[in-house]
């Protein structure tokens, strides 16, 4: 297969195959990977589920909890965001989901609940992450989760009643109402189907945040337990201080989904050259250009007045803002470093 | 003598200069927040055309031993060819769409259909040709290292051989344009780090590798008995795309009223006066949507130069706000039809063949070129007075 596509893209140069293949099947082509919507399955009032069949270049080798990169195209642009795998690998089946909770903030979030349809073409980006469990999975497992970061969690449960190795789980879930809560009456089934797995829903709208200080009143054996903890910062940040306090770090596993600001973070920040590079702290009227030729970084560049594209790199994670016009570009964006600026902290692909 | 006191030569104010500046820094603005999904669509379909057509044309020659495939297919191919250099290869790589976000067609990751690789292309085009344009002694576009296109230019007995010079540079563009970034006259004074020109030379010779194997070797290859038939009809596919693409770029700096500056000018100039150079040095040609289309909306090359960014499917609207502009400040907005912008090109191509003794006009009353010292913009608002005074 390689070596054919190696052939044909010697008459297909500069091009690939899959520059004119896709535009007979959006799903053939591996240059870029690509999905088709086949279903939008609505899960409570903000959040549905998104089944996607992908396209060619597509590796079905993902583990449960990883999240996938989703790019759709609103009013003529490709946004991405990324959002936890939800089904879990098979042989029979191509397809794979995600679960989308709309934020009220969040624009792309909601166009993704209420805008898609069946047959919408989106861009993938491969699977990423280490929100794992080990194979084989541990003996006795704490699932702590907070709204829309019960959907890593789901992935994995669904993924050990599927092999049958439903181990001794306790799932701790957080959310305003029992209307709100995600996957509800599947949770309830696998709870009715494995005696292993117990289930404590919190809703905090009656009954209060759940306190962690407190938590051996709803899981007393939660210190023997292996812990996965997805949920809101402050959830995440408390769980971290308690595990900390019982020199349990080594047993606690967290997802933290990055939240998109939009420039709300002020001015400036932390720019990281690549991936584990130099860093510079810089306000937010530096460009990262110069910011990055500062500490010693061979950034392309060419006019430096934003018009050549010379300088143009992905911008990793983080947020910058484009100094001419104040627009705020996001994760996934390709950015020029010539007329880009900080707006908190970011990390470029250099 | 070229420009070197825009603000004189043009008649303008700081004020007049200052507020210019702001209306094109209000049109660009303007222009981004609209773009949108009818634009990703326009690109999207120019895409789609253009793949359909290089399909078509690829197909057709696998019968081009049979004169009629062979005529169709060669035009097919061709327009292929044209429309992948102008409208999609040349924009795509300004980033004209990168607000898209679509990592297929961004000014990062587009490589085109011709000898040159586009990593060059952006530095020797977008860069240094969009940034100094028509500053004598800083844009290699002036001449491209091997025309003298203004009296600016010292002449050399090598000149002599301008209208052959060009006819070969026109025949074989795509390799013109291939090695312009090498910057041979660097080379030769030895300003150049040898690692650099070779590095470069290995990517250039990548590339025509590849695209003389695809054009002159693989597909004659692949028709069998007609391999001399689909070669010759490659051939004349991409003869078409040089002269075409060719003339629509002469058609841009080189016809009366587009100016040339000095070094000076360049070193004392603000921002706002960057635009003012633009639009000074920059020719527009009249054309139709299909016109502008198969010139990569080039024929709006005064509004390409003032916004090389922006999506060029919007510079026809753009150039009414322009023209008004001009109007307005009693600046030319030099255009013409396409005939007429390039025998004026062709005229001056072959009189700076000769020594500036043999000529009539001065250097800093030329048509090719003025300054402050002797036609300002206002006798060259009237291109008849013009020739008379140039004789």
């Amino acid at each position: 297969m390689g070596l054919l596509r190696g052939l044909v893209s010697r008459i297909t140069t500069p091009l690939l195959p899959d520059d004119y293949l896709h535009l007979l099947n959006p799903l053939w082509s591996a240059r870029e990977l690509r999905g088709v919507v086949v279903n939008v399955v609505p899960e409570t009032e903000s959040a549905a589920t998104l089944v996607i069949k992908p396209g060619w270049g597509w590796s079905a080798q993902y583990r449960a909890g990883q999240y996938i990169g989703i790019g759709v195209q609103v009013d003529g642009r490709w946004h991405w965001r990324s959002y936890s795998l939800t089904s879990v690998p098979t042989e029979a089946d191509s397809t794979i989901s995600i679960t989308v909770k709309a934020t009220p903030e969040g624009f792309l979030s909601q166009h993704l609940v209420g805008g898609l349809v069946p047959g919408t073409v989106v861009r993938l980006a491969a699977p990423k992450g280490d929100f794992v469990l080990p194979d084989p999975p541990p003996e006795k497992i704490l699932f702590l989760t907070g709204g829309a970061g019960l959907t890593p969690v789901m992935g994995m449960l669904r993924m050990l009643h599927r092999r049958d190795i439903m181990t001794d789980v306790h799932l701790v879930h957080s959310a305003p109402t029992e209307r709100d809560v995600l996957f509800r009456k599947e949770l309830h089934g696998l709870a009715d189907r494995h005696q292993s797995l117990r289930l404590h829903e919190q809703f905090t709208d009656t009954m209060g945040m759940l306190a962690l200080d407190r938590l051996d009143e709803v899981v007393p054996d939660w210190v023997e337990r292996e812990a996965w903890v997805c949920g809101p910062p402050p959830m995440l940040d408390a769980a971290e201080r308690v595990w900390k306090a019982q020199h349990l770090t080594g047993k606690l596993h967290v997802e933290r989904f990055s939240i998109q600001l939009d420039g709300a973070g002020g001015e400036g920040g932390t720019v990281t050259f690549g991936a584990g590079g130099r860093t510079a702290d810089v306000d937010g009227a530096t460009t990262l250009l110069e910011a990055g030729e500062q500490v010693g970084v061979q950034m392309p560049f060419g006019c430096r007045m934003g018009i050549c594209q010379s300088c143009v790199v992905p911008l990793v994670a983080g947020t910058v803002r484009d100094l001419r016009n104040g627009t705020v570009h996001v994760e996934g964006d390709r950015i020029q470093t010539c007329i880009s600026a900080a707006a908190g902290d970011c990390v470029l692909g250099v | 003598m070229a420009v070197t006191d825009i603000k004189q030569f043009a008649h303008l104010t700081d004020a007049d200069v200052e507020a210019i500046g702001r209306e094109l820094d209000e049109m660009r603005r303007d222009l981004e927040e609209s773009r949108g999904a009818r634009d990703a669509a326009y690109i999207r379909n120019a895409i789609k055309l253009q793949r359909g057509l290089a399909v078509g044309g690829r197909a057709a020659l696998f019968a081009s031993a049979f004169p009629p495939a062979w005529i169709a297919g060669t035009a097919m191919l061709g327009l292929a060819k044209i429309i992948e250099n102008m409208e999609l290869g040349h924009n795509v790589i300004h980033g004209q769409w990168d607000w898209m976000n679509d990592p297929e067609v961004h000014s990062s990751a587009w490589e085109w259909d011709t000898a040159c690789p586009s990593e060059q292309w952006k530095h020797s085009h977008n860069f240094v040709h969009h940034k100094y344009t028509n500053v004598v002694g800083k844009d290699d576009d002036v001449g491209y290292g091997i025309l003298r296109v203004t009296r600016d230019q010292k002449w050399h007995p090598v000149y002599l051989a301008q209208p052959l010079t060009n006819a070969l540079l026109a025949t074989f563009f795509q390799y013109g344009v291939a090695l312009h970034d090498l910057n041979i006259k660097e080379i030769r004074r030895g300003r150049k780090d040898p690692r650099t020109t070779w590095r470069q030379l290995k990517q250039i010779g990548r590339k025509v590798g590849r695209q003389i194997g695809k054009d002159y070797v693989l597909f004659p290859l692949l028709s069998g008995p007609q391999f001399l038939s689909t070669l010759t009809a490659n051939a004349t596919a991409n003869l078409m795309r040089n002269l075409w693409s060719y003339t629509v770029i002469f058609c841009g700096h080189f016809p009366d009223g587009a100016e040339k500056f000095t070094v000076e000018e360049f070193e004392n100039e603000t921002p706002h006066e960057w635009y003012l150079r633009q639009m000074l040095g920059s020719a527009n040609f009249r054309a139709g949507p299909v016109m502008a289309f198969m010139s990569g909306n080039l024929c709006y090359q005064i509004e390409h130069h003032l916004f090389p960014d922006l999506p060029s499917n919007r510079y026809a609207e753009m150039s009414q706000r322009i023209r008004a502009l001009c109007e307005k400040y009693d600046l030319p907005y030099t255009t013409g039809s396409f005939t007429h912008q390039y025998m004026q090109t062709l005229r001056t191509l072959w009189k700076l063949s000769l020594p500036d003794r043999f000529l009539t006009a001065t250097p800093d009353a030329a048509p090719e070129t003025a300054s402050e010292q002797g036609g300002t913009v206002q006798a060259l608002r009237r291109p008849t007075q013009q020739h008379r005074r140039a004789g």
